[in-house]
């Protein structure tokens, strides 16, 4: 569904996505990790069509949408959500979901009623007639979701919406992402949280200084050698398996 | 008729002079934008009331001249200080207090301060032009292509002079370093224990300064009415834009070019239209390169 | 309120202002509410691009004076029927409008930026007035008094008073019905999304750039609108009038003070700021003084204390006390 090719990107002289590629088949869940600063925000960015790549194409469903603007690779499918939250802080919840849901409806009825829908299935029906300025951060990354998914994406860039929730939240949200999975939507996420890589994903990648380092399934990726190094440092994979052996 | 004139169809005397005069202007412009490049560069506040500040120390000027009788270069300390003073309880007690939040709001809020101003003036002081009179209005000296006046050379060298001094006291002193340290990190300057709200009111006490002491050379040889200003702050606008928000540089190297914008602007397109010049700067600087001349990266 | 007594409420309003007249004789009374209404217009063209928009002008008087320019020139030089004159005179503020969007927004100025160039525009477009030949310079241009009675209508002049109110009321219904569509439609939602979050907008399938777009030739008409009626009314139009700065600060001070954003804001804007200016106005002359500028100074004041205090507006404050009502309902 998704082909990234060898996408370079610079800012100034600061290299800071350098030829990575992958690719998300249909009805996966496919998540991207890495240290912090290694690029992924920025990789998604690129496919999303905010930033410019100066190198390497983006293949979605067949075409090439590497040039498009954000808007018109919404439309076509593939949507993104932001690692800080950009709610319409002056909307209700409702509002902010049913300007997702326009991207498919011209009614300003039936986009509220998609709104109201999505908020179900997203468990934020008690918040629904609340400004999205009052949401809590829980709360925010749901919304986050929530429009983006309004949209009616066949492919979600989630950027870490499990970030700064607490155990039961990550739980709630884990579930919401495998139902919208099972929906048909398929998904490529970034996440910090591992414990949700490790029981959403089918497929990992590793990012490290702007390349791809490794893939794999995430169990294999959580004890590769080349992923430990890029987390930990130069050596530590040596360390933790000399430590392992005295254990 | 001379190789000018073939070019243009104007003679090189002609447009020359029109250079000379517009390099005397814009002295005093970039004193102007000077005071209003400062009070972006350290509270991020574009001052719509900039140039409604400069009618009112205009009318400072031509009270003094009218009630006391002091010469308008003469009144320059007193009007500065009074500008000074005025500037800083503007910012610590009325534009601090009520801007909050996006920038174009604090635009808003200097636009009602500069409309409660420009109101007050017509109020009090009628919509009638005022001029003084001083006895070396038409004394100068003939330099061939043109007739300098006094008045317009004590405008360029006086404005030339505040520029270095304002300088010098942004370098050397400690006032200077604490304002520069607040406009390049804020909250660090607040960690460190400098006052940025003293500080933020001190700059603008500043820039309102720059306008009053250029009130004082532009007196003799303006008409002063209420709307003035909205002329002024426009040109001032033009000069730190094109400049680079911020800029000290800028600002001087603006002035002049906008100056003699106006000036040879003046000479070809005629006197009415020729006003249009700054404008359109103004909107080409502002789409094709918003950083300015000398500005930093924007946003 | 349900969708039905609200349309009731709004149909009893829209009666009680067509049955003014039979109440409000005096002149000084009709000419009160009349430019009240005509603020409410021109504070609406405004509204709908810096109010739903977020984009804050300081140059609507470009669209105002263009619309109003248009409408003169075409009457006293080409001696068209004032009627005929409406289409082109709206027509050249969208096409201003479009030229100023398409510069602005596709070099991507925003916020303060945005403000200053409308500003730098404005003042062009009043030096270029001041010194063309068909605008008549900086004298200005007069349209021929028409008070035969017979012929009120088809030249859109009235002797009295009444006349001007119904047409102004027929553009406060167009303004009001314009923003109510705002707020009702997918490309409201999406004007709302993109002042909210620009980028949020894009990801969520918006085009910015076309949004705003058609915000700006939306708000361009019907401030152009605003200049038609102002040269039938005062058959007069100059470069000052029409793209100095009062029209510019009045468009903008209107629905800031009965809040931006919203439907009924700028009129309420409006009728605050007249209601303020006549009271201003009637004390000074009572007092004896009759200097201009007092009822300006109020203006500048209430724009500073309500973006100090009241950053919603009025209309802020009516919902805030509304709102407790509101959340009960959904209990």
């Amino acid at each position: 569904m998704l082909e990234v090719r060898g996408i370079t990107k610079r800012f100034g002289g600061l290299t800071a996505v350098n030829g990575a590629g992958l690719t998300v088949p249909e009805g996966r869940i496919v998540s991207l990790i890495g240290p912090n600063g290694a690029g992924k925000t920025t990789l998604f960015a690129t496919i999303a069509g905010f930033l410019k790549p100066d190198g390497g194409s983006v293949m979605f469903k067949g075409s090439d949408i590497t040039a498009l603007a954000p808007h018109a690779i919404c439309r076509r499918g593939l949507v993104r959500t932001f690692q800080v939250v950009q709610p319409f802080a002056n909307l209700t919840v409702r509002e902010n979901i049913a300007v997702g849901a326009h991207a498919r409806l011209a009614s300003r009825r039936q986009a509220l009623d998609r709104a109201a829908e999505v908020a179900e299935r997203v468990g934020m029906m008690r918040q629904i007639d609340q400004p999205a300025a009052d949401l809590t951060v829980a709360g925010r990354k749901r919304l986050e979701l929530a429009r983006a998914l309004a949209t009616g994406p066949s492919l979600l860039l989630l950027d870490e919406v499990m970030a700064g929730l607490n155990a039961t939240e990550v739980e709630d949200i884990v579930r919401v992402v495998r139902g919208i999975r099972e929906s048909g939507v398929t998904i490529l996420l970034i996440e910090h949280v591992m414990q949700a890589v490790m029981s959403l994903s089918d497929h990992t990648y590793v990012l490290n200084n702007g390349a791809i380092i490794a893939d794999g399934p995430p169990r294999a990726m959580a004890e590769d050698p080349r992923v430990i190094e890029a987390y930990l440092g130069h050596g530590a994979s040596e360390r933790l398996a000399a430590g392992g052996k005295r254990a | 008729m001379d190789a000018c004139a073939n070019l243009t169809g104007h003679g090189c005397g002609i447009i020359l002079a029109s250079i000379i005069n517009g390099t005397m202007t814009g002295a005093v412009y970039a004193l102007v934008a000077l005071g209003l490049t400062l009070i972006y560069g350290v509270l991020h506040i574009i001052n719509f009331a900039h140039g409604t500040l400069l009618m009112l120390a205009m009318y400072g000027v031509f009270f003094l001249n009218q009630i006391v009788g002091v010469d308008p270069y003469m009144a320059m300390p007193v009007i500065l200080v009074a500008a000074f003073l005025f500037g800083y309880g503007l910012q610590r007690y009325v534009i601090g207090k009520t801007s909050h939040g996006r920038d174009e709001i604090t635009l808003l809020v200097t636009l009602g301060v500069s409309i409660v101003i420009e109101n007050l003036a017509l109020f009090f002081f009628t919509a009638n032009e005022r001029n003084i009179r001083v006895p070396y209005e038409l004394a100068g000296i003939d330099l061939g292509v043109t007739y300098l006046l006094v008045t317009q050379m004590a405008a360029f060298g006086a404005a030339l002079l505040i520029t270095a001094t304002l300088w010098m006291f942004m370098s050397a002193s400690d006032t200077g370093r604490a304002i520069r340290a607040v406009a390049k990190e804020r909250q660090g300057a607040r960690l460190v224990g400098i006052n940025v709200e003293h500080i933020f009111a001190l700059s603008f006490g500043i820039g309102t300064a720059c306008v009053g002491a250029a009130a004082a050379l532009l007196a003799p040889r303006f008409a002063i009415s209420p709307r003035i200003g909205y002329t002024f702050v426009l040109i001032a606008f033009t000069v730190v834009v094109l400049g680079g928000m911020g800029s000290f540089v800028g600002a001087l190297v603006g002035g002049f070019i906008i100056g003699i914008a106006e000036s040879v602007g003046g000479l070809f397109l005629g006197e009415s239209l020729g006003q249009i010049t700054i404008s359109l700067i103004f909107i080409l600087i502002l789409l094709l390169r918003p950083s300015g001349l000398f500005g930093e990266k924007l946003r | 309120m349900r969708a039905g007594q609200r349309t009731a409420v709004a149909l009893g309003a829209l009666a009680a202002m067509l049955a003014m007249p039979l109440v409000v004789t005096s002149g000084f009374w009709m000419d009160f509410l009349i430019l009240t209404l005509f603020v409410g217009v021109l504070g609406q063209g405004w509204n709908i691009l810096g109010g739903y928009g977020g984009q804050l002008s300081f140059g609507h008087a470009v669209f105002f004076g263009t619309g109003a320019y248009v409408q003169a020139i075409l009457q006293t030089q080409y001696g068209w029927n004032p009627w005929l004159a409406i289409t082109p005179a709206v027509l050249a503020g969208v096409l201003v409008g479009a030229f100023i969007g398409y510069l602005s927004f596709r070099y991507g100025l925003r916020g303060s930026y945005f403000a200053l160039i409308t500003l730098a525009f404005a003042e062009a477009f009043r030096v270029l007035a001041t010194s063309i030949e068909i605008t008549e310079g900086g004298q200005g241009i007069y349209l021929r008094l028409n008070r035969d009675p017979d012929q009120a209508i088809t030249m859109l002049q009235f002797a009295s008073g009444v006349g001007y109110y119904y047409m102004i009321l027929a553009l406060t219904v167009v303004a009001l019905l314009v923003a109510w569509w705002i707020e009702h439609s997918r490309f409201g939602a999406q004007l709302m999304a993109v002042r909210e979050n620009e980028d949020a907008a894009e990801a969520l399938g918006i085009d910015a750039f076309a949004v705003k777009m058609r915000a700006i030739c939306i708000s361009a008409a019907l401030t152009a609108s605003a200049g038609v009626f102002y040269v039938q009314k005062f058959l007069l139009m100059d470069p000052f009038i029409a793209f100095g700065p009062g029209k510019s600060v009045e468009a903008l001070v209107a629905p800031i003070i009965g809040g931006m954003g919203t439907i009924f804001g700028p009129l309420l804007g409006s009728i605050v700021l007249h209601g303020v200016g006549e009271l201003t106005k009637a004390l000074t002359a009572a007092a004896g003084i009759d200097h201009p500028g007092l009822d300006l100074v109020i203006y500048g004041i209430l724009l500073v204390l309500m973006l100090a205090f009241l950053p919603s507006g009025l209309m802020g404050l009516l919902r805030r006390r509304a709102r407790p009502a509101r959340s009960a309902e959904h209990a």
